[in-house]
């Protein structure tokens, strides 16, 4: 199929352009023009760019279908604009052998829709203790190894780890969180956990296993990704790390940029997210970390949750939000309120995550693989359960009004949504 | 921020959740009203009939005998049906869950329900799905708040005390875990005591615990001088295991209420103690014993103020 994409306000983050103009996609790839198009795509008044690529989506398989499926989460994907996604390794059982990765991208393929980047199980069942077969693993597809939320609680272990890692170049994400310092926490320990008579978990139990990952990263120079910075001593240590030379990258989820630990309100369970939201102060360090380019990439942290993980006390609820669909709103409302120009607000979530998962993808040049989405900036959108393809229906912004419609999205040159 | 889920659209008080938000007048009101029911606990027909026909559920999620009987004489002495349910929370989490055991209990045509639950915030999630008739009363959520015991302890305190804006009020011991210690801090503020402090070691202060309107002493001696109202928390066993104390004597050696200490406080200092009482650990024998000590005429106010806490929002 060969399209003709016209009078769009085209934006290429990778490169910073930014312009009207027109463009055209044949077999698959961007092309240089096009001859005769079988579509022809009057784009006026919308923008064109890469397609969103999100970090940390979970799709629930194996193991959570009651919580949501491959199909209903990337149709979400797609119509969030999302065409390429990395997804978290704990599944039930969690993705630590090289069939079930196969099996996890099989499925995917055949549903065509937005491309799937397994990361695979760092330890076996994400139980901290034995490294899993990363070379076989790798084969199979996984772009890089995590623990997802589960803790590393044995140093020794993460070292190894890294060393392993690094002999053979595989990319490790980590989140930083100390977990004998967040047993039992469900909260920032701040004054709002302590009006609410919540257990706290402590800005450094962030910082301190951050600081912990870096000097092992000094050591065995691993890639390292860290995921879901929460803290502004996070971004502080990354800042510093990064001027060293330290082979590191970080994102944070953007729940993170918009909303701290005021927003639990009356015990909104919603809010109740991995890691917690913290303070006005470090949700500002994040926000402005994440404009200086000091945070890589935002994502979308994407976590269904069915209504009865939800509708229990907080502490008792089960973390997590739905995102895919909100990764292009609340990446421009984060934008906007930095100042930043599109293109620059847009790298956060197309070309930067692209250069960490180490994709060709992200980039609006010719011979690139037509992965695109078309959006209007202006159009709002009320965040209801209803207009959610995801089945995760729980998110701190149920009710809100945002701005920023996809209205198409292509994969390979292929329209997989369309609105 | 949503409106607070305590109060009706007049801004009365549909359930009682937590004493933070509620306006002086309301608490005044509560005050009032219990007042008045002193003395029906004190006839020889101990009986109104505020609330005949009316069935309370007492929903206790978590053991108590203590809370459970004084919620429950306090309704029957309203004349209602009372009902008591005590659901173990760890089956439960394994069964029915918490909103479900709720809507079944509705269905049997209740009016208050009563609930005590070990997570903080579990009275608020079921206040959000109850039917606009039905009430709810926290009895106790997790470490947020005991808002009848607050209510109690403001009671006692005016009726040994009578003007708020003249005191200094310590509360001493436990205050990271207890729900009763933030309750009563926000009534005290709410009421215009100029002073109060929280008197504990960092382990069992939380953090930010100033911006709760309180100033923070480590050193017992020095936070208990002048004071008008002592209340000590109960320390719990359990507290020695989590590395937060050393030993039972050592907590008592540094936070222990005895009669030494008692003396830097002023000469009528009332000394308060939600119960039950650790005799050695917190409190010495002669103390709790003797005449400072009003941890009785508490217990006999707090049936008082449930009564009223119960007669109000049925009535709203």
């Amino acid at each position: 199929m060969r399209l003709h994409i016209k009078n769009a306000r085209i934006v290429d983050p990778a490169s910073g352009k930014e312009g009207s103009g027109e463009l055209f996609v044949a077999d698959g790839r961007i092309a240089a023009e096009g001859g005769k198009a079988d579509r022809v795509i009057d784009a006026k008044g919308l923008v064109l760019a890469p397609g969103f690529i999100d970090l940390s989506a979970r799709l629930r398989e194996p193991g959570h279908e009651y919580k949501a499926t491959l199909e209903s989460e990337l149709d979400a994907a797609v119509a969030g604009g999302v065409t390429s996604l990395a997804c978290p390794p704990d599944t039930d059982p969690a993705l630590d052998e090289p069939g079930l990765v196969d099996m996890l991208r099989r499925r995917a393929k055949a549903l065509s829709r937005a491309r799937v980047f397994p990361v695979g199980a760092l330890t076996v069942k994400l139980e901290g203790e034995r490294l899993t077969e990363m070379g076989q693993l790798s084969d199979a597809g996984c772009v890089a190894f995590s623990q997802a939320n589960a803790p590393l609680a044995d140093a020794q272990v993460l070292w190894r780890a890294l060393q392993y890692a690094a002999t053979f170049g595989y990319a490790v994400w980590l989140r930083a969180e100390d977990a004998d310092l967040a047993k039992g926490g469900v909260a920032h320990d701040g004054e709002v956990a302590t009006r609410l008579g919540l257990p706290g978990i402590p800005a450094f139990a962030e910082t301190i296993a951050l600081g912990t990952i870096l000097e092992l990263v000094r050591a065995t120079r691993a890639r390292v990704h860290v995921c879901r910075l929460s803290t502004a001593g996070a971004v502080d240590l990354m800042r510093r790390a990064k001027q060293e030379g330290l082979p590191v990258t970080c994102d944070v989820g953007l729940h993170h940029v918009h909303l701290c630990d005021m927003d639990l309100g009356y015990f909104q369970s919603q809010c109740r997210l991995e890691p917690p939201l913290r303070s006005q102060r470090d949700r500002d360090a994040l926000a402005r970390g994440l404009a200086e380019g000091v945070i890589d990439c935002a994502c979308s942290d994407h976590t269904p949750v069915d209504e009865d993980g939800k509708h229990l006390p907080f502490a008792l609820a089960e973390p997590g939000a739905t995102g895919l669909e909100l990764l292009l709103p609340l990446t421009l409302k984060w934008g906007l309120a930095q100042r930043l120009s599109l293109a620059a607000t847009l790298a956060r979530i197309t070309s930067e995550p692209a250069r960490v998962l180490g994709i060709d993808a992200g980039r609006l040049v010719v011979g690139a693989p037509a992965d695109l989405v078309l959006f209007d900036p202006r159009a709002s959108v009320r965040i209801t359960p209803a207009a959610l393809k995801s089945q995760g229906k729980n998110t701190p912004f149920l009710g809100a009004e945002l701005d920023g419609v996809v209205r198409l999205t292509l994969v390979e040159g292929n329209v997989v949504y369309e609105a | 921020m949503q409106r607070n889920p305590q109060l009706n659209e007049k801004g009365e008080l549909q359930h009682l959740l937590s004493i933070e938000g509620l306006p002086r007048a309301i608490l005044l009101q509560i005050l009032d009203t219990a007042e008045s029911f002193v003395g029906v606990t004190e006839r020889e027909v101990k009986k109104v009939p505020i609330l005949r026909g009316k069935s309370v559920f007492n929903l206790f999620f978590e053991p108590s005998t203590r809370t459970r009987t004084t919620f429950e004489i306090a309704a029957k002495r309203l004349s209602a049906d009372v009902i008591n349910l005590n659901i173990n929370a760890s089956s439960q989490t394994k069964g029915e869950s918490l909103l479900d055991t709720v809507a079944n209990l509705s269905a049997m045509q209740a009016d208050i329900f009563v609930v005590r639950h070990e997570s903080s915030g579990a009275p608020f999630l079921i206040a959000r799905h109850v039917k606009p008739h039905e009430h709810v009363i926290n009895a106790g959520d997790g470490r947020h708040a005991h808002p009848t015991q607050g209510l109690l302890d403001l009671y006692t305190i005016r009726h040994y005390k009578k003007d708020f804006a003249a005191l200094t009020v310590a509360i001493v011991g436990d205050i990271l875990h207890s729900r009763v210690a933030r309750s009563l801090i926000h009534g005290l503020t709410t009421l215009g005591v100029p002073e109060v402090r929280v008197i504990g070691p960092q382990t069992l202060l939380p953090t930010g615990v100033e911006a709760l309107g309180v100033r923070v002493f480590h050193d017992m001696r020095e936070g208990l001088k002048d004071c008008d109202v002592v209340v000590m928390l109960r320390l719990q066993n359990e507290r020695m295991r989590g590395a937060l104390l050393p030993s039972a004597q050592e907590y008592f050696k540094h936070y222990g209420l005895n009669a030494d200490k008692l003396g830097l406080a002023r000469r009528d200092a009332i000394v308060m103690h939600p119960g039950p009482m650790n005799r050695g650990v917190e409190i010495d024998s002669t103390v709790a014993d003797g005449p400072h000590s009003v941890i009785l005429p508490q217990v006999t106010f707090g049936i008082a103020v449930r009564m009223a806490v119960m007669s109000i929002v049925a009535g709203n």
